[in-house]
C-alpha cells in the first residue's frame, strides 16, 4: 500500500452519507476518491457501506401491504368497515 | 410513501368525509404499519401504533392546515407513536439519553473492514439475511433508528424527516450517518463471516 496521510480517514468519514447519496461538491468528491485510490481501509468502507444502503433499498419495497387480518381489525377500530372491500 | 397515488383530497378529509378517510387510510397504511414494524420488536406493537396512527389523524384531520404534505404529517403522528411506546416500555432510560442532543460527541469510527461487496446478490438477500438485516436496524439507538428508517426506507428526503421529526437537516444528517455506520459495522461481522465460510 503506498504511503498516504491516514489523519483523512477520519475527516473523510463525514462527507460519506453525502457522497454515497450523491449530493457532495466535486471538489469534495475528487478529495475522497483521490484518497480511497490510495487508501484501502477507506475503499472497504466506501464501498460496504453503499451496499449497505442498496440491501436497505432493496428490502424496503417489499414489505408495502398490511396483512389482510390487520387491515380488517384497523377498518374496525376506525368504525370503516363498510370501506373494507 | 409516493404522493402520486390518486391526489387525496385535504379539504374533503377536513369536512370529515368518510369515504376519502378511508381512501387515505387505503393509500398510507402500507407504509406507516411497515414503518412501525420496523421500529418495534412485536407485530403487537406494530399494529397498535398503526391503529393509533390512524385514530390519531381522525381525531386532529380539521387542524390539519396543509403546511406539510399528508404523508409528512401521517409520518410524523406514526414516529411520535413508536417513539412514545418504546419509551413507555423501557421507563429507566434516564431522561439525558433521550435528550436531542444526547451522545453527539459519540466516536463513529468504522471497525469492521472486511471486504464483503463481492458476496453475489442471492447471498447477500437471503432469507437470513433479510432477517439479519431487520435484526441490524432494531439494534440502533431508536434516535438513529427512526431517522433510518424515514429516510432509507420510506426515501423521505432530509428536509422531510427533519419536518417530521423537528430536527434541522444537519442532524439529520449526522444521525443518518451515523445510523448507516453503525449497520455497516453490524452487517459487515454478520457477512464478513459468510465471506470466511466461503473462502474455507
Ligand atoms: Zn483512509
Amino acid at each position: 500500500m503506498s504511503e498516504h496521510d491516514h489523519s483523512q480517514c477520519r475527516s473523510l468519514l463525514a462527507s460519506l452519507s453525502d457522497y454515497v447519496d450523491g449530493t457532495l461538491g466535486d471538489e469534495l468528491c475528487a478529495d475522497i476518491e483521490r484518497h480511497v485510490s490510495e487508501c484501502r481501509d477507506c475503499r472497504v468502507v466506501v464501498d460496504t457501506l453503499r451496499k449497505t444502503i442498496y440491501l436497505y433499498h432493496e428490502t424496503a419495497a417489499e414489505n408495502a401491504s398490511v396483512p389482510e387480518v390487520v387491515r380488517e381489525r384497523l377498518y374496525r377500530a376506525l368504525n370503516l368497515e363498510d370501506y373494507l372491500a | 410513501m409516493s404522493e402520486t397515488t390518486t391526489e387525496i383530497s385535504v379539504e374533503a378529509l377536513r369536512r370529515g368525509d368518510r369515504a376519502e378517510f378511508a381512501r387515505m387510510v387505503e393509500a398510507y397504511s402500507g407504509p406507516i404499519h411497515r414503518l412501525a414494524l420496523k421500529m418495534l420488536a412485536h407485530p403487537q406493537d406494530a399494529e397498535d401504533v398503526l391503529q393509533n396512527t390512524f385514530l390519531k389523524a381522525l381525531q386532529h384531520i380539521r387542524g390539519f392546515e396543509g403546511r406539510s404534505s399528508l404523508s409528512t404529517w401521517l409520518y410524523r403522528i406514526a414516529a411520535n407513536e413508536a417513539l412514545m411506546l418504546i419509551r413507555r416500555q423501557r421507563p429507566e432510560t434516564p431522561l439525558a439519553d433521550l435528550g436531542p442532543d444526547a451522545d453527539d460527541n459519540e466516536d463513529f469510527a468504522p471497525a469492521n473492514l472486511s471486504d464483503w461487496c463481492c458476496l453475489p446478490e442471492q447471498e447477500l438477500l437471503t432469507s437470513e439475511s433479510r432477517a439479519r438485516l431487520d435484526q441490524a436496524i432494531r439494534r440502533l439507538p431508536e434516535k438513529l433508528r427512526i431517522v433510518f428508517l424515514l429516510r432509507d426506507i420510506e426515501g423521505l428526503s432530509i428536509a422531510e424527516t427533519g419536518q417530521t421529526l423537528d430536527l434541522s437537516e444537519t442532524a439529520v444528517k449526522t444521525r443518518l450517518l451515523r445510523a448507516r455506520l453503525r449497520l455497516r459495522d453490524d452487517l459487515g461481522a454478520y457477512y464478513g463471516e459468510r465471506l470466511g465460510e466461503r473462502k474455507k
